[in-house]
């Protein structure tokens, strides 16, 4: 770390053997504590993709028997379970492009505008957040049983995957929109961009890694839900669902086969979405104020340390 | 500023009602209305052979609360000591990622979502697996005399304090992360030069600069832990039962209704309260600062209270400047 590259002369002159025994110990002691961290967090992921390995030897998966590959050569063995993994995944493609479309133009209008009721706004958008699942999924289900000309199944969770992701889109793009260099916007609508244009070419693709992140987000919470599905599913099972009910008579390997899968494809997409953000800084690092550090950005009045966020 | 002409400055003034308008209908449609629907649902009586009539009972309330007091407080319960471990757990956590991990940090932050990405159902399942009766885990505690001989890790209360704990950690960690790497750490580098001991440091500048993501992270856990049931069914047992396991219950089995959203209604009130209760206690500055980042400023800056600006000493300021955000002098 180059924090600590200028501490005062006397104090690295009084004590510098016992400051830096110290300050091992401690660097230690913090990154042991990290670890163990780390694994308490890491160690139920590693026994699910472990036990889809697992020779079981009857319906339950709970005790380690032995390696084998079998499972992984029937993943799809289980049919009920690939149809509910199936149903998930529309149902998660579906909520999460209305989510993030809908999030997204909320997310713009916070950061970008300035409206009345802004504070009713906020709250309206935080509340579902800051809700637990469980009341969320009582009340959906007590509109659904009010006017059953919605009728559950997969209507109703379409509606209510979208309605619990749209909050959570809002706020993972408004944190990436805040920060964001509003000049390379105005440069293009002085050049006479339409703001149609100067959307399309300048703000979404610059915005499109906080975009993606959200959808990421809401994509991973619809796949991910059961309290609220299980209020509104009716007899319509997503993986969820299915697990819930299968989890008293025993899982089959399958289970832990698909969400090594779900992991493996999820971490794919992480990455990818990373590699854009990466690639999103770089063009929005080649900007004019850039070279106008130190005495320049002073004499221009601008902030001396341009960028320097994130 | 940019000269607008009056075509653009009207559009600008419909521009964010058009921007919100689907999201927030749909907010209210799906959000605000089926509560209003559930509140009126808990004054009606009756069950569901017969259909359930509005009689104003209010006394639903009173009476579900003196009928289910051990649920609700048996769920503050295992939510606040869930949240306090997992503070205890988070800050040290976020503390080296942000300041100590230097080119690990995005390993290790994928390490903290990482239990995310597979589903919710399936790790506390795992959980199932890792303290079951016959598990190397239940071993070493009979062995070390945690649990007795014949004794069980799973259907106690610690396993659903554990899986709970689990569970919402990284809502904890993350806050907290990202509070810690917003600091300037020329502040921290500043209370250092003025002799402060790293103790001194951490605990007037660190810290204090931190509690945004301490208040929301607590929140961001509490609130969620507080309705859970997934936890005490898979690893407690009737005894560990929460409020949550009450109002699917009573929803899904019982089909006791106006029960079940009077009991929504009061844990969602409870809720509120303990969270004005926190937020009066934990100063709203930091709350509506985590909250609201308002309209970005017209200068793209930040708002002055978050991002401490460094006074700059005149000439040698470029080279001074760039070595303190960490950037390479001259990097485009």
């Amino acid at each position: 770390m180059e924090a600590g590259t200028a501490p005062s002369p006397a104090r690295a002159v009084r004590f510098p053997r016992l400051a830096k025994v110290w300050g091992w110990i401690r660097h230690n002691a913090l990154n042991v504590y990290a670890g163990l961290a780390i694994a308490y967090l890491l160690i139920p992921v590693a026994i699910i993709i472990l036990f889809s390995f697992n020779d079981t030897q009857s319906r339950f998966n709970f005790v380690w028997n032995g390696f084998t590959l079998r499972h992984w050569e029937q993943p799809f063995l289980v049919p009920e379970l690939t149809d509910a993994m199936i149903l998930s995944l529309q149902l998660a493609a579906a909520s999460t492009v209305v989510a993030t479309t809908l999030g997204t133009m909320i997310a713009l209008a916070l950061v970008r505008h300035e409206f009345i009721a802004r504070k009713t706004a906020n709250v309206l958008i935080v509340l579902p957040i800051a809700t637990p699942e469980v009341v969320i999924g009582a009340a959906l289900l007590s509109l659904f049983l009010t006017y059953t000309f919605i009728g559950l199944g997969f209507a109703s969770l379409f509606i209510a995957h979208v309605m619990f992701s749209i909050s959570f889109v809002v706020v993972v793009v408004r944190s990436r929109l805040i920060g964001f260099d509003r000049s390379l916007e105005e440069a293009a609508q002085d050049l006479g961009a339409t703001p149609f244009t100067t959307f399309r070419t300048v703000t979404l693709p610059l915005i499109f890694p906080g975009v993606m992140a959200g959808a990421l987000l809401a994509f991973a919470l619809s796949l991910d839900d059961f309290v609220i599905s299980n209020f509104n599913a009716g007899t319509t099972l997503t993986f969820p669902l299915w697990i819930f009910g299968a989890a008293r008579i025993g899982l089959p390997p399958q289970v832990n086969i698909m969400a090594t899968l779900l992991f493996a494809v999820t971490v794919f997409a992480m990455v990818l979405a990373i590699w854009q953000q990466r690639r999103a800084e770089r063009m929005a690092a080649v900007r004019p104020d850039q070279e106008e550090t130190g005495l320049a950005a002073l004499a221009s009045g601008q902030r001396p340390v341009a960028g320097t966020e994130r | 500023m940019l000269k607008r002409s009056a075509a653009a400055g009207r559009r600008r003034r419909t521009t964010p009602y058009v921007l919100l308008a689907p999201g927030l209908l749909w907010l209210l449609l799906f959000f605000v209305a089926p509560l209003a629907i559930m509140f009126v649902m808990s004054l009606r009586e009756g069950t569901l052979a017969t259909g359930f009539e509005l009689t104003w009972n209010f006394a639903v309330y009173p009476e579900s609360i003196s009928e289910f007091s051990e649920h609700f407080i048996r769920s503050f319960w295992y939510a606040g000591v869930a949240t306090a471990i997992a503070l205890f757990i988070a800050y040290p956590l976020a503390y080296a990622i942000a300041f100590r991990a230097g080119k690990w940090k995005n390993a290790l932050l994928f390490a903290v979502i990482a239990p995310f990405f597979t589903t919710y159902l399936i790790r506390t399942l795992a959980w199932t697996t890792i303290l079951d009766d016959a598990s190397p885990v239940a071993d070493a505690f009979r062995f070390l005399g945690i649990i007795p001989e014949d004794g069980r890790i799973l259907q106690t209360t610690g396993a659903v304090i554990m899986g709970i704990t689990y569970n919402f950690l990284p809502f904890m960690i993350l806050p907290i992360y990202a509070s810690l790497e917003r600091i300037d750490k020329g502040l921290i580098e500043a209370a250092k030069d003025l002799y402060a001991s790293s103790r001194q440091a951490f605990l007037r500048v660190t810290l204090p600069l931190s509690t945004p993501g301490i208040v929301a992270g607590v929140l961001l856990m509490f609130i969620p832990s507080v309705g859970d049931f997934i936890n005490a069914t898979f690893l407690g047992g009737p005894s560990q039962f929460m409020i949550g396991n009450v109002i699917q219950n009573r929803y899904l089995n019982v089909t006791d209704y106006p029960t079940a959203a009077a009991l929504s209604f009061i844990l969602m009130t409870m809720i509120l309260i303990a969270v004005i209760v926190y937020i009066r206690f934990a100063g709203t500055e930091s709350i509506m600062e985590a909250e609201d980042g308002g309209p970005e400023r017209p200068d793209g800056g930040e708002p002055a209270s978050r991002r401490p600006e460094v006074p700059e000493p005149s000439p040698p300021a470029p080279s001074h400047a760039s070595a303190m955000s960490g950037r390479p002098e001259g990097a485009a």
